[in-house]
């Protein structure tokens, strides 16, 4: 059909597009999709990739259990000054963490390192709705760590005006998708403060930090498991945050509290419990603004962040090593005895401002790129990340950059699991991708 | 009862040099909020639709810039029963609310009214259907009393298709031709119910529009923008605010500098009512029905109340309040116990038929719940429904994948 299309196409696309229809590769354009061949994988998981049989997160390869996987992470760097070995040189301690344990830890790190920072939010005296402030009013008193009235556009007004005057900040929105309401003080306000005054404010020492919990759970439904953060990529001034594991929350929240721009980290709240590191329990950042190369390849780059990072590491373990239902799925090429690909899987880390070029450098090393968020895809990070590769590494490319988000759709209560990227979909789109 | 203490307006508390402007309340009294002080002024007429008088407790009101409602309240004996009989069937609702939810046939969110009936059944005892309420993310009671139906309420919270809003909405967003419904933004509802009123006005309605929030939500600036707005048009619009005295886990002394909600509204005038008592509720809502249709622009209503659960289903509600304080004001402050006993010691009817009426209660929920069981999930196609008004969405909307993309047929 794509060679009776009315416009006259160039020789060199008809032939791209016979290629694409015998393959049966995917395209975007729904219009068109609609005539393309059924699909090669039914819309419904088999059986044994699903249900009881599923690994759970606090399973995968992606959390460090050990002490010395935890000090080699890269880029950590200890706010003494020392090395690996610590200030007394006999190596530096870990203990086992889980996500909230490890944000608490790093607010208790930086309540006890700067006499200015302040911890406040909805019920955070309490310890918050995750748990993430348990303990710290007692250890740090009631004039530092607060309740605020249910205030978002307060609560983020507030922390603009503390920082300001040269206080250390650190807010909570209690749900990322309550964060609305301070988006205005966020984006108008907090973004555009320094350029608007000239660099005069904050003043020297102000920071702000907001944290909020983003990310579906299974039943949150529309106002509890959005995922925010596209709706700040256009905000200039603004630095958005989003840790995969427990070493890195700690780390990077640190780094956000020190560091002088206003930043949003989005904590991935399933990942809360779920996820367990050996944390160093020492003062220490990771950087921002920096991606991190969570497992090397030579064929596919898969660019995630959060929470789907775990449901790519499965992706690329059933890629390895299929079960035998997946098999006929699977083209000649990418079936045992053949090697299985080399793919790569990398954390972008900081999702305003993007880190393209060190994306768009991973990208030109393999060739092809997938894009994995659980945000929907419109106005997502995934089409602007895809946008920016394109144009930047056309030549590289041996596929269209592949996109597996959630939908165009609230999130819906009852089928929230549907919304999620789940491990079938970036594998489909894994084997698209790579047989393209 | 220290939590209930501080309810005296702070303009009276503080003597800083700032004169209140004209309250009615004498410097050291309380507001009260006993559910049974009430008392009939005579005897009681014979017949069940004749209405008699009843005497409110003289503190059941206090007043901002405008007079107390008089404690006088028009009643007969069938309103009486009917609201006991609203009262505990919304109790019994909210309880098999808490046991499905704990069954894990509810998931998501799920903010129970419990000790808080006497708001929603006054309210409604005062006001009809041309009427608007819209209210915030506590709103089963509400939905029901509005139109809606027990079973309409339990399977939308299940997210079944026999749900109010056909299983798409859930627990806090439950909706009728007179309700605007749950919201689950904290505050949002309040600037929306201030435009139902300037629509009111518009179309030159003599009926008024509730606008319901939580003590809590009381700090959102948007609030404070829907006063100003509803005041500078002369909106018949009552700002009630459901004062439970916590904002999920934090006090209302903890989380506002005026606990007094009512003197909120600064040129707006206000009224703080005694919401434990069903009469005081009731009078206070003809009160600012009255004075809303007469032109006399927006009233803001603080309904003094109390949750005895939680806030959502995920908090005890023992972290931030004590077992006892809850105790106290479930064993002496009940809104339901009070009736009861205005019921039997008025002599309106026999506790015989009070009990008959807690069996029906049970078992028309029972029923709703049962019926509920039986209605399906929605159906997979309702993911693209209602995303845009019906015969205006796009030609189609993209799913995960190309196989799913949905055309729209016009």
């Amino acid at each position: 059909m794509f060679l009776h299309a009315k416009t006259p196409l160039s020789w060199r696309t008809q032939i791209r597009l016979l290629k694409r229809s015998i393959h049966g590769a995917s395209i975007d354009e729904p219009s068109l999709a609609r005539h393309s061949r059924p699909a090669r994988i039914a819309p419904n998981p088999p059986a044994e990739t699903s249900g009881a049989d599923e690994p759970s997160l606090g399973q995968s390869d992606i959390l460090l259990g050990t002490s010395e996987q935890a000090l080699a992470t890269p880029g950590i760097r200890f706010a003494d000054g020392h090395g690996l070995r610590g200030p007394t040189g006999r190596g530096r301690q870990t203990r086992r963490m889980n996500l909230y344990q490890a944000i608490r830890d790093a607010l208790g790190t930086a309540l006890s390192s700067n006499p200015k920072a302040v911890v406040f939010g909805e019920d955070v005296s309490f310890g918050g709705v995750f748990r993430c402030s348990m303990g710290l009013t007692e250890e740090f008193g009631k004039k530092r760590v607060f309740n605020t009235p249910l205030t978002e556009q307060g609560i983020a007004g507030f922390g603009i005006g503390y920082a300001s005057v040269g206080g250390c900040a650190i807010g909570e929105i209690q749900f990322g998708d309550y964060i609305f309401p301070a988006f205005d003080q966020l984006v108008n306000e907090a973004a555009k403060k320094r350029y608007g005054s000239g660099g005069s404010y904050p003043l020297a020492g102000g920071s702000l930090t907001i944290r909020a919990p983003i990310g579906s759970v299974g039943h949150g439904g529309l106002y509890h498991s959005q995922s925010p953060e596209g709706f700040f990529l256009g905000a200039a001034g603004l630095h958005v945050v989003i840790p995969r594991s427990p070493i890195q929350a700690k780390g990077l929240l640190l780094a956000a509290v020190r560091d002088p721009n206003p930043i949003l980290v989005f904590e991935p709240k399933i990942l809360y419990r779920a996820a367990i590191e050996e944390v160093p329990v020492d003062d220490y950042t990771l950087p921002i603004g920096q991606i991190d190369i969570v497992r090397e390849g030579s064929d596919l780059t898969i660019c995630s962040y959060g929470t789907p990072l775990y449901t790519c590491m499965r992706a690329i373990n059933l890629l390895q090593d299929p079960p035998p239902s997946l098999l006929p799925f699977l083209p000649e090429r990418l079936r045992p005895p053949n090697p299985a690909p080399s793919i790569q899987l990398v954390d972008i880390r900081t999702i305003n401002p993007l880190p393209i070029p060190a994306i768009v450098e991973q990208v030109k090393k393999t060739g092809r790129m997938v894009l994995v968020h659980e945000a929907g895809k419109s106005g997502g990070v995934g089409n602007n990340v895809a946008g920016e590769v394109g144009r930047r590494a056309f030549e590289y490319l041996e596929a269209p950059i592949g996109l597996v988000s959630g939908w165009d759709t609230p999130v819906p209560l009852m089928y929230e699991k549907f919304y999620q990227p789940d491990v079938i979909r970036v594998f489909d789109k894994l084997v698209e991708t790579l047989s393209y | 009862m220290s939590a209930l203490a501080t309810l005296r307006p702070r303009a009276l508390r503080a003597a800083r040099g700032i004169k209140p402007l004209r309250t009615t309340l004498p410097a050291v009294r309380y507001l009260q909020t006993d559910a049974d002080k009430s008392e009939p002024i005579g005897e009681l007429p014979s017949s069940s639709s004749e209405p008699f008088q009843v005497r409110l407790h003289a503190d059941s009101f206090h007043s901002y810039r405008c007079d107390t409602p008089s404690t006088e309240v028009d009643i007969t004996k069938d309103e009486l029963i009917g609201m006991y009989q609203k009262m505990v069937q919304m109790r019994r609702m909210e309880q098999a609310a808490d046991a499905l939810y704990k069954q894990k046939l509810i998931r998501g969110f799920c903010h129970l009214a419990i000790g808080q009936e006497a708001v929603a059944v006054g309210m409604e005892s005062a006001i009809d259907h041309e009427d608007r309420v819209i209210t915030s993310y506590r709103c089963h009671t509400l939905a029901v009393m509005r139109g809606g139906t027990i079973k309409g309420v339990i399977a939308e919270l299940m997210g079944r298709v026999d749900g109010m809003s056909f299983g798409k909405g859930g627990s806090m967003h439950i909706f009728t031709p007179s309700f605007f419904g749950g919201n689950g933004i904290v505050g949002a509802q309040v600037p929306v119910g201030a435009g139902i009123a300037l629509a009111q006005k518009y179309l030159k309605k003599k009926t008024v529009t509730f606008a319901m929030y939580g003590d809590g939500a009381s700090n959102q600036g948007q609030v404070f923008e829907a006063f100003n707005m509803a005041k500078l048009w002369n909106l018949p619009c009552v700002f009630t605010c459901e004062n439970n005295k916590y904002g999920m886990g934090t006090s209302a002394e903890r989380s506002s500098q005026n606990t007094s909600f009512f003197t909120r509204g600064d040129q707006i005038p206000g009224i703080q009512v005694n919401a434990m008592d069903i009469l005081a509720v009731r009078k206070a809502c003809e009160f600012a029905k009255e004075w809303t249709t007469s032109g006399k622009g927006p009233l803001v209503m603080e309904l003094v109340t109390y949750r005895y659960g939680g806030h959502s289903m995920s908090d005890p509600g023992t972290t931030y309040r004590t077992r006892e304080e809850v105790q106290q004001m479930r064993s002496e402050k009940d809104p339901i116990a009070g009736l009861k006993r205005y019921i039997l010691d008025w002599g309106v009817t026999d506790e015989a038929s009070l009990k008959a009426i807690d069996k029906a209660a049970k078992e028309e929920v029972d029923l709703a719940v049962e019926d509920a069981k039986k209605s399906a999930h929605p159906d997979v196609k309702e993911f693209w429904t209602d995303i845009y008004y019906k015969g205006t969405e796009p030609p189609f909307m993209r799913g995960r994948e190309k196989e799913e993309v949905h055309f729209y047929n016009k």
